[in-house]
């Protein structure tokens, strides 16, 4: 091909979120020629819209913290379908990722001593959650963004990757994309590339994760030989907003619950209390009394209901709102107004005060908001090796939400962004030493053509349907019918629409020319979208039981023998196959750490 | 509840383009940018829109509405009467690439110039210790989400493209700030970097930065100002030149 940009490096870095900037750091910093590719401009990506905080047990609130609470806590988290050996380095480095933060410019909230302040979180038995107010994503994104800058490492933004390449072997020698504002094509010949994409939200209606959530790593890693894990595990966030229609789906921190906040129903009581899982009643206070305790005596109270994992306070709201005794649009109220004064609020929420005023019209500090769940995370991932993040593909990385494994069947809140730092490091170093040892393969141009007519092929159809009605459709059918609470009928019935829009998919067209258009870009992302949403749904409907992110009301509760099965899916052609897989068995010396803190 | 509102997009290329006049429909607590994609569903599939967050954490979204520069996902369609015709165009400052997408490519280079964090070493234990106070200043500057519409509504480059130059506007002036104030940055030179590489004397301080801003960054009182004073104290202020005068002699 003539009209195509051509590029080589050691390690191409497709992503540009946490995740992304921190492997292309390390993969630098190892000597490697690196390349970061990104759909957005630099600094918007998703991590940018976390809230909470990172996760690490640095023990600078609570010196009783350790990474083994830390690694217990998330495994629980997780209902123990985690890979035990990515939360045990995730549990022990991430205090040290969080550390060489500060000396790359970050600015966290501090302790009275001046070390880094830590915040309360769901599923965390101590305080551990480094913060900067209620914007910690934004404070991520900005030191790993002017880190890179400072080291110089290019970067191509506003590129989307619609293709890995492989060379005869079937190790990765490249990706093809292109450029969304000229729409040229581009073509990285590299060893190494490690994904680094995020999530897969925007196949959903009701959701908090940006446009660029299409689960394209996720369908690209598949496309070019990778297996993914547990896709049926989706984290419905329990707290977005509800109202108005047009900002539903946005997140509401869980700092709010961490800070105080309290969840309420149309009567005006504490719901969670009701429920309580037998699984967390030994550490759950039992009366409001004891919960309002916890929050000035956190040794000698049990943490309130309100700060159970994720999965749990979702299922809960959901039930309330399904008895009708929700709100007046839908959700439940979380009300923070009426236990703290409007300066805390201010200070420790400020995004959320800012968020409620501008797009709800609504005071926090002097009202409670109405909240619900959604879909904000997948836990389901590329199966990768613990220790290099490499995927079973030679040559290809993954890490952050694109990778699986780490959170098992729940992720808590505050893992996300120490997962991004400890494996995207750790993808950065393993991408830099493959690229140390061997070189890409000359890029099969026969494949880079078919690419690029593939890109193309909107164009040249005509009287097709535009491709934002198949995309309104495909978010309605998992709303509907693959999304918190789960039957195999329904999911059949998922199935079903699937393949129907894989059809239309074929035979869509877009209109105009390719600079900077929305259309084309979205008729590219779409099979992506499909394609993860037949992961999602086939994963879902294979596994019988409820646990998690996944839960299936014609099988209620965990059921044994699957809590040591991974179920993991593979191209076939283009359909996706399933399997199963036995779980890593954790060693004897850290199963002990449950029964000694249990 | 619903109503259809009467829309003036800016459509075109670098080659130039036209307002286009639209009639849309509009529900209840939606926000402009809900309009243009409800626009690029149904009428208009192509219309170039930068985007992510939808929630003015992300800055993307920065365009000038009725000609004043707004983030489209912060500004309600309740704020405008329902008769109103909204004209949403792209920033001024930047050249377009397509419709309402521009080229912020000038932003990317400044902040490439800017000389980078120098921490000092960590505490004998591997923590660097800071008090609350001393980084809430610096803290401020960092809640920047770069939608840059604080460098799109300054005068100096808006109407004078050929400052760009030699300034690098609002958005690097609290960059710069940020770090002169960051309590573990051991650089000295940081005022003076604003004076001789960023230009901070073509400011003469209008505040429309600060206006302008979604965050409510007071940029001008507390960032552009001191940063000035700062280098007039440097430059100018006769005891410190004698101090540093003698200082050199030695």
């Amino acid at each position: 091909m003539t009209d195509l940009e051509r590029h080589t490096y050691d390690v191409v870095v497709i992503g540009a979120g946490g995740a992304g900037l921190r492997a292309a750091i390390e993969a630098h910093e190892q000597g490697a020629r690196t390349a970061v590719v990104c759909k957005s401009l630099l600094g918007k990506a998703h991590t940018v819209m976390a809230e909470g905080g990172i996760a690490a047990a640095m023990g600078n609130v609570y010196p009783e913290d350790g990474w083994q609470v830390h690694f217990r806590d998330t495994m629980r988290g997780g209902k123990m379908l985690n890979h035990w050996r990515m939360a045990q380095l995730h549990a022990q480095e991430a205090p040290d990722r969080v550390r060489e933060l500060e000396d790359w410019g970050a600015l966290f909230d501090r302790t009275p001593e001046g070390l880094i302040s830590q915040r309360d979180f769901g599923g965390h038995r101590y305080a551990r959650l480094a913060h900067v107010g209620d914007r910690t994503g934004l404070e991520l994104i900005r030191t790993l963004q002017q880190r890179t800058v400072a080291l110089g490492i290019d970067v191509y933004m506003e590129c989307t990757v619609t293709r890995l390449l492989t060379g005869e072997d079937g190790s990765i020698n490249g990706a093809f994309g292109y450029r969304r504002e000229s729409g040229r094509f581009v073509a990285w010949q590299a060893p190494s590339v490690v994904l680094a994409t995020g999530g897969i939200g925007k196949s959903y209606k009701v959701t908090s994760n940006s446009w660029e959530y299409t689960g394209d790593g996720h369908s690209l890693a598949l496309q070019a030989g990778a297996t993914l894990v547990n896709m049926e595990f989706v984290q419905f966030h329990p707290t977005g907003m509800v109202w108005p229609p047009s900002v539903r789906g946005i997140l509401v921190t869980e700092s709010v619950r961490g800070d105080g906040g309290v969840l309420k129903n149309s009567t005006g009581s504490r719901f969670m209390f009701d429920y309580i899982p037998d699984y967390f009643r030994k550490e759950t206070a039992e009366t409001e009394e004891e919960a309002d305790r916890w929050y000035v005596d956190k040794k000698n109270n049990r943490r309130p209901p309100e700060l159970l994992p994720r999965d749990e306070v979702a299922r809960a709201i959901n039930s309330e709102v399904k008895a009708g005794r929700g709100s007046p649009h839908g959700g439940v109220f979380l009300d923070i107004a009426s236990r703290h004064d409007a300066d805390y609020i201010k200070k420790r929420l400020p995004s959320m005060y800012h968020q409620f005023k501008e797009l709800a019209e609504v005071d926090i500090t002097a009202e409670a908001m109405e909240v619900g769940p959604t879909c904000h995370y997948v836990m389901g991932g590329v199966e990768v090796d613990p220790e290099t993040a490499a995927a079973v593909v030679p040559g290809l990385y993954a890490a952050g939400e694109v990778a699986g494994g780490m959170h098992g069947s729940n992720r808590l809140g505050g893992n996300s962004l120490s997962d991004l730092l400890v494996f995207g490091r750790r993808a950065g170093t393993a991408a830099a030493a493959r690229a140390s040892s061997s070189t890409a393969s000359a890029l099969s141009e026969e494949e880079v053509t078919e690419a690029a007519r593939a890109a193309l092929a909107p164009f040249e159809r005509e009287g097709g349907e535009n491709p934002y009605t198949i995309h309104q459709e495909l978010q309605q059918a998992m709303n509907d019918l693959v999304g918190i609470i789960r039957t195999a009928e329904e999911i059949r019935q998922a199935l079903e629409r699937i393949e129907e829009l894989k059809v239309r998919v074929q035979a869509l067209t877009v209109e105009g020319h390719r600079q900077y258009n929305p259309g084309w870009h979205l008729a590219l992302d779409l099979p992506h979208m499909l394609r993860v949403s037949e992961c999602i749904a086939k994963a879902a409907l294979e596994r019988e039981e409820s646990r998690g992110g996944h839960t299936r009301d014609d099988f209620p509760g965990p059921r044994e023998e699957w809590g040591a099965l991974n179920v993991i899916c593979t191209a076939d052609g283009q359909d996706v196959a399933l399997s199963r897989q036995p779980l890593p068995v954790m060693p004897a010396d850290l199963a002990q750490i449950f029964e000694e803190t249990a | 509840m619903s109503y259809e509102a009467k829309l003036r997009v800016w459509r075109g290329d670098d080659s130039g383009g036209e307002l286009k006049d639209f009639t849309v429909t509009v529900n209840e607590g939606e926000v402009v940018l809900d309009i243009l994609h409800r626009l690029q569903a149904t009428q208009t599939p192509d219309l170039a829109v930068r985007w992510n967050c939808k929630a003015g954490k992300c800055g993307s979204c920065s365009a000038e509405i009725n000609g004043r520069p707004r983030l489209l996902c912060l500004t309600r369609m309740g704020t405008f009467a329902e008769d109103e015709v909204i004209t949403v165009t792209p920033m001024r400052t930047f050249p377009v690439i397509r419709d309402l997408v521009t080229d912020v490519g000038f932003n990317y280079e400044k902040a490439a110039q800017v000389v980078p964090f120098t921490p000092r070493e960590r505490d004998a234990d591997g923590n660097h210790r800071m008090q609350q106070i001393d980084v809430e200043r610096s803290q401020e500057f960092r809640k920047c989400i770069e939608c840059f519409l604080c460098q799109d509504v300054c005068h100096v480059i808006r109407d004078h493209e050929d400052n760009k130059a030699a300034f690098s506007g609002p958005r690097l002036f609290i960059r710069a700030a940020e770090l002169d104030m960051h309590p573990l940055d051991t650089r000295t030179d940081r005022a003076a970097f604003v004076r001789e590489e960023q230009g901070v004397g073509l400011c003469n301080i209008t505040k429309c930065c600060t206006e302008v801003c979604p965050e409510s960054i007071k940029i001008t009182d507390n960032a552009i100002i001191p940063m000035k004073e700062r280098v007039v104290d440097r430059r100018y202020v006769p005891l410190t030149w004698l101090g540093s005068t003698i200082r050199r002699r030695r």
